[in-house]
């Protein structure tokens, strides 16, 4: 198929066409996108439940001890997967078919291709998850599902979905690639090599560690990470129509990403039995990200700056801005933990849990339903019925997220403390984090019953159920009673 | 950007060099560690009792590490008597280092609690013997029989009132029984391994 290149300068111009392109790249990636966003809903139902129970758990420790699948070991391990590779993994994937085909002005090749994928790797993690509540799993953190019955479907139902993206993006109708392009098909390039390198069978002792956590926080790193960076980097521009404040900013923080994250996830193992060059290694290049971060942070903020009112008219805003902050918050954070003097009082904490959280939380999972409220509308052409579920659905993470976070990040420390010293006997280190497990039960329930909202408005939306409005929520025009002033005619 | 390919192989060249740095030089330095003549590989009852241990998740809460008493205090906490060193976990696959200590380091578990009986005790309920631990209790490793369905050969565990379910008596499971001999077996109190390989040394140490 023949390439027309158009000029930078064209590109970023709307011309004749354009929303017309834009509604065959919508229409392109309908099915598919909704196949995932939706079987992307039902995991994070679950791993919302199966979180809260784990939660439960920990402070009330006789709760459902009946049954092996009901145990706080497989219970976690079942939010964990379910979480990450249903809900995050699932939806960023949802959002990528819809994202590439709008920025390379074509429709998505082999849609039907993308579906199946999502039917595929549905099937592994069903299979996964399954076994690891039978109490059979592979015993890497973040790798539990069985590398031989569950981990193939999912290589290969990605993989599915990355060569349509492939063959759409070779296809393309526009000359350059803007930086979410970058960024998404990256992370479909990365994502099955560390997955692969991860799960192969023949690692053992401390180099089974090794490679664990080469893959545990690339998975953040360059699977979630650039998937989220790249729907922060097209909606916050396009939400407020215009352009992101610097390409060269952009082009040092994917490639410093690339290079620095990749190099991280020693810093899971300080102190540990692993060569030391290989946490120091790790250490530096933690704190090298600060560069991709701040840039990526600078980008963002300066794209905002004197727009910030528009975050009440926008949910989409709302959320991707709220997670783009938290990207920098975490990343900052990761670097500082990273630090020997501050990881021998933090490892092995609850610090690290909230850490995670923060992450794929309030990072990811914000961007995510922010990308989620601007496509879905474009996918079923019709607006959401709901502007008080967006309310409440907004109000009720952000509200979960925080009493989840701040108890625990700091019930981590003062654990962390108490651990180190020798006169304190263990179980005062249990005694401090009490108030914060609990305060996290707590969150999990506020979580859960955002998500349960979100969930109801989206099949809402998809079975064309409750009000038709002919305007976004929070765009609706309201009368203005004007007031003459006192004694004028 | 306006290439494909110089996107697709830059982004193949960072994860390759990083796969090269932290996984491939390890694996050509690591795989020359020879196991402690004083640490035996795992009997087939340990085996299955550290499938057990992975199968209930125990990695979670309790790590099996001893940082360096330089850095740390985990000697000083009594949980070993020195660092762990990559020739202690030959025989680990996968490995269970772990990352969390909501519960104590294990690694030393079996010279530090070296009875099978408090052992069982402690799964059945740990409340039974530790008032303040938040562990879960393991319950379904065992069975609760009438007492006149006790055969010679099963290993019956002395549960205390109030934690004994009444009028029953609580038999391990062979799976209660692996779990608690892979317990047993953690130990890592011989001195460090003289033949320490290239890999292996000054590899804890603060620099």
């Amino acid at each position: 198929m023949g390439r027309r290149h158009v000029s930078r300068q064209d590109a970023t111009l709307p011309f004749r066409g354009d929303v017309e392109i834009r509604l065959r790249a919508d229409a392109s990636s309908r099915a598919p996108a909704l196949v995932f966003f939706s079987t992307a809903l039902v995991w994070l139902l679950f791993g919302s439940i199966e979180g809260t129970l784990a939660s439960l758990k920990l402070h009330m420790p006789d709760l459902l001890t009946s049954a092996g699948w009901l145990t706080f070991g497989r219970v976690r391990t079942a939010h964990l997967n379910a979480v990450n590779y249903g809900w995050a993994s699932l939806a960023s994937i949802g959002v990528a078919l819809w994202i590439i085909p709008r920025l390379v002005h074509t429709e998505l090749r082999w849609p039907r291709v993308a579906t199946a994928g999502a039917v595929v790797w549905n099937v592994g993690l069903v299979i996964g998850i399954a076994l690891i509540l039978a109490g059979r799993n592979d015993g890497l953190e973040w790798l539990e599902m069985d590398r031989y019955l569950a981990d193939p479907f999912l290589v290969v139902g990605g993989g599915m979905a990355g060569v349509t993206l492939l063959a759409t993006l070779l296809a393309r109708q526009s000359g350059h690639l803007y930086v979410t392009v970058w960024y998404t098909i990256a992370a479909f390039l990365w994502f099955p090599v560390i997955f692969v390198i991860g799960n192969w069978p023949t690692w053992t002792g401390v180099e089974s560690a090794a490679v664990n956590w080469f893959y545990a926080h690339n998975a953040l790193g360059l699977w979630f990470t650039p998937m989220g960076v790249g729907a922060a980097y097209y909606f916050i521009p396009k939400v407020l129509g215009r352009p992101v404040y610097s390409y060269q900013l952009s082009i040092l923080g994917f490639w410093t990403l690339a290079f620095f994250y990749a190099l991280n996830g020693m810093h899971h193992l300080i102190g540990g039995p692993v060569p030391t060059w290989m946490i120091t290694t790790s250490i530096v290049a933690s704190v090298l990200m600060v560069i991709p971060v701040l840039a990526v942070a600078v980008n963002h903020h300066m794209t905002m700056v004197g727009r910030f009112g528009a975050l009440r008219y926008s949910p989409t805003l709302r959320f991707v801005v709220l997670g783009a902050i938290s990207y920098t918050a975490v990343s900052l954070q990761g670097s500082f933990t990273a630090l020997r003097e501050v990881n021998r009082v933090t490892h092995f904490t609850h610090w690290t849990v909230a850490h995670a959280h923060v992450g794929v939380y309030a990072f990811v999972t914000m961007v995510l339903f922010g990308s989620m409220y601007y496509i879905v509308p474009r996918l079923v052409r019709r607006e959401w019925p709901s502007a008080r579920l967006i309310q409440w659905h907004f109000w009720l993470v952000l509200a979960g997220i925080a009493l989840y976070i701040i108890p625990l990040t700091l019930a981590g420390g003062f654990q962390g403390l108490a651990m180190l010293d020798p006169a304190v006997p263990f179980q005062r280190s249990i005694e401090v984090t009490r108030w914060a497990l609990v305060s996290r039960s707590a969150a999990g329930v506020l979580l859960t019953t955002g998500h349960a909202i979100f969930a109801y408005h989206f099949w809402l939306m998809v079975r064309r159920r409750g009000p038709t409005r002919e305007v976004p929520p929070f765009h609706e025009p309201v009368p203005v009673v004007y007031e003459r002033p006192e004694g004028q005619a | 950007m306006s290439r494909t390919w110089l996107l697709l192989l830059g982004a193949a060249a960072t994860v390759g060099f990083a796969a090269i740095v932290l996984v491939g030089i390890p694996r050509i330095m690591l795989v020359r560690i020879e196991a402690p003549p004083q640490l035996a590989p795992y009997t087939d009852l340990e085996a299955r009792g550290r499938a057990v241990y992975i199968a209930n998740g125990c990695v979670y809460c309790h790590s099996q590490q001893i940082r360096d008493p330089a850095f740390t205090t985990d000697v000083e906490l009594g949980w070993g008597s020195r660092a762990t060193v990559p020739a202690d976990y030959v025989y680990d696959r996968p490995h269970l280092l772990g990352t969390m200590r909501t519960g104590p380091d294990l690694i030393n578990v079996g010279e530090r609690l070296p009875s099978a009986s408090w052992h069982l005790i402690h799964l059945y309920n740990p409340r039974a013997l530790v008032s303040w631990s938040i562990m879960p209790s393991f319950r379904y490793l065992f069975e609760e029989r009438e007492p006149g369905d006790v055969r010679p050969g099963d290993v019956v565990v002395s549960v205390q009132p109030p934690y004994a379910p009444p009028g029953k008596v609580v038999v391990a499971t062979p799976d209660a029984q692996a779990l608690v001999a892979y317990l047993l077996s953690l130990r890592r109190t011989y001195p460090v391994p003289a033949a320490d390989t290239g890999a292996a040394r000054g590899m804890s140490r603060m620099p």
